[in-house]
């Protein structure tokens, strides 16, 4: 486990070593706060809640994350340094892993970033701070599940642009699964256990629950699986790459 | 995770990699056909082939990065499939065209690398300190490696693969790129390090394998063709033992007359030179040396002999045969 803390590290020194990192955090909080105070309506709403802010973070996550983790794998198989990260003496796992943890830690980071604005409600009026707890929980949980299909797709590719694109695409999938959007498509002709299963995939159904202040059991299984789901299948694409 | 400290367990006289039938298809493509050699402690392996000829998809597949289609390879009897982690402890590599993370200082690669081979703190620092000493880098640490010049950013690599003392050495042209006095360094630095390791070293530079190799192998198509020293290789060239005279360009069919008698004398060839001189060397029939006579010949025809030469087997020469003669 040294080696998954190693890689860890170089990993997330390695945002930090480029624009890309200051880049990120700037649009990260100056979109999260136009959201909040412009279309959350977080004034004209009179309640000391951060309902406003976390609504929107699916929707902000959907292209912020797989630009994050559109670089993990991809990048390192165009400028070939591949060829010598999986050659070190470690494990495939330790490296998906890794670079998993490094990618979360970045997006926490700039999730702890937006502390002013909890400070700002908590000047304002009387929130529950409790339901500003779970709000970040599970802002913080549905990151990883966006990482984790991302990190799998950049496994899968070269190009960065494609990694983008795939993933971006495939949060979309897992982000609107339970909205009227698709379900309607499935309702008429789906039986009703189908269309559940299906509204049960979506990131928004569990992240509402977490956001109303009950961190569930259900809600937090979920989001473990999907991420060692979407690690597995990343470590299990790495191994396939080995094959030609 | 104490990787390299552990590496003196397994004895000596057991081949340090051994090769056995490695294959390697990338679809319709066939990379590696039938690869077999061993490398001994204190074995420097010049790789040689043409372009494409499966030099570094062997590499790749002795360093555990591609997966073989078939065939076994192993390091300091350890399998590189099953036993990946065993074997890469105690293999260094540096890959083809030195990739290194572009971003990061020459220092916190170093350092990285270090972590990952398991040293710790100040044992981590000694040895990247000695590694960077190794391959004079001292200059360039705190500089991001991707605005290294082509010649620091091999010897990067190499500082990477040196760092934990393995006793593998895999190098993927470890000189390309570099200018003749880095090359010279580079080669000292290789030969420095032989005695107690067992090294690879792919090149198509011959004059490397001269150089540095106590052995040569040259693959095409996927295949050994040749495995031997590289003098025995140069015994191959039809210039192994060949004699070459300069005289005065008027005497010297009177020459060849002469010397082509001699039964050891297979054939010859002429090059006319400057001031009426021509060059007139013979080749050996059944490759044996002949200088002793042809010189006793040669002064019995009252010629004047203005030089007269050995010549040595060319390696080139022999390559280009071997490499380009067997199409099937």
């Amino acid at each position: 486990m040294r080696n998954v803390l190693h890689i860890f590290r170089r990993e997330l020194g390695g945002y930090f070593a480029t624009p890309v990192a200051y880049v990120f955090l700037v649009i990260f909080l100056v979109l999260a706060s136009t959201f909040t105070f412009y279309l959350g309506n977080f004034f004209e709403r009179g309640q000391a809640d951060l309902q406003a802010f976390f609504s929107f973070h699916p929707w902000l996550y959907l292209f912020l994350i797989p630009a994050i983790s559109m670089r993990l794998w991809s990048e390192e198989r165009r400028a070939g340094t591949i060829e010598l990260f999986l050659t070190l003496p470690i494990s495939i796992c330790e490296a998906v892993v890794g670079k998993f943890l490094a990618a979360w830690a970045f997006v926490g980071i700039a999730l702890a970033l937006t502390f002013p604005i909890w400070i700002t409600v908590n000047l304002l009026g009387d929130p529950d701070n409790g339901i500003i707890v779970a709000g970040y929980v599970g802002s913080l949980m549905m990151s990883a599940g966006y990482l984790a299909i991302g990190s799998c797709v950049s496994a899968m590719t070269k190009s960065q642009v494609i990694a983008f694109v795939v993933a971006a695409a495939a949060c979309f999938a897992f982000t609107v699964s339970g909205t009227p959007l698709v379900l309607s498509f499935f309702a008429g002709w789906a039986p009703a256990g189908v269309v559940e299963a299906v509204a049960g995939f979506s990131f928004l159904t569990h992240y509402n629950a977490i956001m109303r202040g009950v961190i569930d059991l259900r809600d937090v299984v979920y989001f473990v699986s999907l991420v060692a789901t979407f690690l597995f299948a990343n470590a299990a694409i790495v191994e396939m790459k080995k094959a030609g | 995770m104490k990787g390299a400290q552990s590496n003196r367990e397994h004895p000596a006289m057991s081949a340090m990699i051994e090769i056995q039938g490695l294959k390697k298809h990338f679809g319709p493509i066939r990379a590696v056909e039938d690869v077999s050699f061993t490398v001994q402690r204190g074995e420097v392996l010049g790789f040689l082939g043409p372009n494409g000829a499966g030099k570094s998809t062997t590499m790749k597949m002795i360093t555990g990065f591609l997966a073989p289609t078939a065939g076994t390879a192993r390091v300091c009897g350890f399998d590189v499939e099953t036993q990946a982690i065993e074997a890469k402890r105690r293999i260094g590599y540096l890959p083809e065209g030195a990739p290194a993370y572009p971003d990061m200082t020459a220092a916190a690669f170093l350092d990285f690398v270090g972590a990952i081979r398991g040293f710790d703190g100040a044992e981590r620092a000694k040895r990247v300190a000695k590694a960077v000493e190794r391959t004079q880098l001292e200059g360039i640490l705190n500089q991001p490696i991707d605005t290294l010049s082509k010649g620091f950013k091999r010897r990067v690599g190499l500082a990477q693969a040196l760092l934990h003392e393995p006793e593998v050495l895999i190098l993927d042209e470890p000189t390309d790129g570099l200018d003749p006095n880095q090359k010279h360094e580079v080669r000292g630095l290789i030969r420095s390090m032989a005695a107690d390791k067992a090294i690879v070293i792919s090149t198509h530079i011959l004059e490397e394998v001269d150089a540095i190799c106590t052995r040569a192998v040259v693959i095409a198509r996927g295949r050994v063709l040749a495995d031997g020293t590289p003098e025995s290789l140069e015994k191959r060239s039809r210039w192994h033992y060949a004699v070459s005279l300069v005289a005065p360009a008027g005497d010297v069919e009177r020459l060849r007359a002469a010397l082509g008698a001699h039964p050891e004398v297979g054939g010859f060839e002429r090059v006319d030179g400057e001031e009426g001189l021509a060059m007139l060397t013979a080749f050996p029939k059944n490759g044996r040396p002949m200088l002793a006579e042809l010189g006793a010949i040669a002064r019995g025809t009252g010629i004047r002999i203005d030089e007269i030469r050995e010549e040595r087997g060319r390696l080139d020469e022999v390559f280009r045969d071997i490499t380009t003669a067997k199409k099937n």
